[in-house]
């Protein structure tokens, strides 16, 4: 272990660079999120990841935000254990008639100002399961949702890509 | 010893591929469920059908590599006799049959609802679809007996990214008496929106069964599609979905290694192992345009052929993880504080994991070699060399270190298939007719089996069994006796999919 630590300090992080300023997706990404997050709530926002049927290809893209390349947190983002933690609810899946009670409840269990954001296709409208007697069909049938990020999963950046977009508009409507 | 074909008796089912399916007599039907009853053949999928009848149709192996065969049973009456009360693995896919079907399961010891949690609109919603009743009836877990225990209900909104599933403890203080899980959460109802979809939907819908297992389940797909329809997959074709496959298994164990790790509280395994999880996922989109490589396998091929500079960005891949790789495997086995919480904890017993036919690192960490890439065993593995690795220990320990030996085979596994890449085409076209098709694919957690009935280019019939059906019984068997805390660890260790067995 002693190796492994040691060759972390003389080789540097994994982590990638933070974003230079001509860096397309990234750079934009940091500097507007810090600008907004600051401005709404201080320096963090906490969300609540909710799987209301997913197949499970959206929790793994999720979690990768964690791992050390897009070091979630150094924005000011965290995944929080308890829905009374949470500022946002990060709902996935095409909301199946099993899950809609559990979702509405852990609705009610999160603090105001809270913001629904709904991601996958699954989410979006139900995606490929819309139809089945076992699905409600999309997270805007159950909650008020703030925001869609759509794909089949998302790619991590375009997750990260599309909490920023919930922060500006929701910096936007503030006076 | 007899051979299942010598068991299963009667009409054998004309255009069923490549095993045979044979239509038995109740009396058979028994018969079967004695001989997995006493060991001698083991059950691989059971589930209902109300196509052109009601029946039951139970794939089972017998001990030869090729002994495969399914035993299908009308049900005029839309009773069946149980065969979970011979054999217990049947009984929650009995009891799926009973919610999803409305088949009764004559003799069963547990005849509770399962998938269903009284939410839908619907009852029996793939048979006589009759309303629900009004009011939704209560649940009864099983009971537990003893002083002073308590209950612990836990989910389906569990504290952390996962899948939603409830567990109910009894615990005696901190010692675990009873798990019993509750499933069906993700319940989408793949089976029902299967039947009349075209190949090309039903294929996106077998790949989003488990996401994690995306390429498995679009592999197991397709076996079952091209065995119904005598399709020939080019060669070319077999080695671009084992990469696939292979780098689903590196990207899966490297996930599951970190998390164990994590749940032990050791943070810097979960950080080198997410780390090279995603280098494997970033060399799946550039060779495959998908990081988890949805939807690139197709029934009759794959769908894009490598990039010209994909074999090379593999083999810089392999250089990466064979540099760093060893390095973990080495913090992992030399820290004692690490050890101590997985040596020893959930263990699963060898006649446990034999008598559920538990694939994946579940089974083969109790001392099962079974693996669907060598048996039965599908093109192109039987060209490429490869072990599959077993132990006997049966605990979280075990499970790690199958999935850090699965890893090293994998590499050397998508060494050898990119040094033999076949040159040619990369699919080849459907001729749509009536057949039946049963495939079958290892994926990272097991193998999963694929079943269909194809009625021109419609499906009129699929079912996706889960590895997971034979595993997540196990779990409740593996934690009684540890503690609450170990919890988290021996799930994961087993990792089972909600979303693949909630269907």
């Amino acid at each position: 272990m002693r190796r492994t630590l040691l060759e972390s300090l003389s080789h540097g992080p994994l982590t990638e660079a933070p974003p230079s300023r001509d860096d397309a997706a990234l750079a934009e990404l940091a500097a507007s999120l810090e600008r907004s997050a600051r401005r709404r709530l201080g320096r963090s926002l906490s969300i609540r990841e909710v799987d209301a049927g997913s197949c499970n290809g959206c929790e793994l893209e999720i979690h990768a935000l964690n791992n050390v390349f897009y070091d979630l947190e150094r924005f000011g983002l965290r995944f929080v254990a308890s829905p009374r933690h949470a500022d946002v609810l990060l709902v996935t899946g095409p909301v199946t008639k099993n899950m809609r009670e559990a979702l509405e409840r852990t609705n009610v269990a999160t603090p105001d100002p809270k913001w629904v954001v709904a991601l996958g296709d699954c989410a979006w409208d139900g995606g490929i399961f819309a139809g089945s007697y076992a699905v409600v069909g999309g997270v805007s049938k159950v909650l008020s949702v703030d925001l869609h990020i759509r794909g089949c999963p998302p790619s991590p950046i375009e997750i990260l890509k599309g909490l920023i977009a919930l922060l500006d508009a929701q910096t936007a409507k503030q006076p | 010893m007899p051979a299942l074909t010598d068991i299963l008796r009667g009409k054998r089912v004309d255009d069923h591929r490549p095993w045979p399916r044979v239509i038995v007599t109740t009396d058979t039907w028994r018969d079967v469920a004695r001989a997995m009853a006493a060991g001698r053949a083991t059950l691989l999928g059971l589930w209902g059908d109300a196509d052109a009848s009601l029946a039951v149709h139970m794939a089972v192996s017998g001990e030869t590599a090729n002994d495969i065969a399914v035993a299908s049973l009308e049900c005029p009456d839309g009773t069946f006799p149980s065969v979970g009360a011979l054999h217990p693995p049947a009984i929650r896919p009995e009891r799926a049959v009973h919610s999803l079907y409305g088949l009764q399961p004559v003799g069963a010891p547990d005849l509770r609802p399962w998938l269903d949690l009284g939410f839908w609109d619907v009852r029996y919603p793939l048979g006589p679809r009759i309303p629900p009743p009004d009011v939704r009836p209560a649940y009864t877990f099983l009971p537990a007996e003893g002083e002073s225990l308590h209950q612990i209900p836990v989910g389906p909104v569990h504290a952390g990214i996962i899948e939603p599933g409830h567990f109910r403890f009894t615990a005696s203080g901190e010692t675990v008496v009873r798990l019993e899980e509750r499933l069906g959460y993700v319940h989408k109802g793949i089976e029902s929106l299967m039947a009349g979809a075209n190949i090309e939907r039903a294929a996106k819908l077998a790949a989003r069964t488990s996401g994690d297992s995306t390429v498995a389940y679009g592999i197991a797909f397709a076996h079952a599609v091209e065995a119904a329809l005598g399709a020939e997959v080019p060669p070319r074709a077999r080695y671009v979905r084992a990469l696939m496959a292979e780098l689903e298994r590196l990207a899966n164990h490297f996930g599951d290694i970190g998390a164990i790790c994590n749940d032990a509280s050791f943070a810097i395994m979960h950080a080198h192992c997410g780390a090279l999880r995603e280098v494997v996922l970033r060399t799946a989109d550039s060779c495959f345009g998908h990081r988890l490589m949805m939807d690139r396998v197709v029934p009759g091929g794959v769908a894009a052929d490598l990039r010209p500079d994909s074999p090379a960005s593999l083999k810089t891949l392999l250089e990466y993880v064979r540099r760093r790789f060893p390095r973990l495997i080495e913090l992992y086995d030399n820290t004692a504080s690490l050890q101590d919480r997985t040596v020893g904890t959930g263990i699963v017993h060898a006649d446990f994991a034999r008598q559920f036919g538990a694939g994946g690192y579940v089974g083969r960490a109790s001392g099962r070699t079974f693996d669907a890439r060598k048996t039965p065993g599908y093109p192109p593995y039987d060209q490429l060399g490869f072990e599959v690795p077993t132990l006997t220990e049966g605990d979280v320990n075990a499970r790690v270190w199958i999935r850090i030996r699965e890893v090293e085979q994998s590499l050397a596994l998508i060494d050898q298939l990119i040094d033999r890449l076949p040159t040619g085409p990369i699919a080849t076209k459907l001729t749509a007719r009536r057949g039946e098709g049963l495939g079958f694919a290892e994926g990272f957690r097991g193998d999963v089996l694929a079943w269909i009935r194809l009625d021109g280019d419609r499906v009129s019939r699929c079912h996706l069994r889960d590895p997971s059906w034979f595993q997540w019984p196990l779990l409740e068997a593996a934690i009684e006796g540890n503690i609450v805390a170990d919890f988290p660890l021996c799930n994961k260790s087993f990792n089972c999919s909600y979303s693949g067995h909630d269907l």
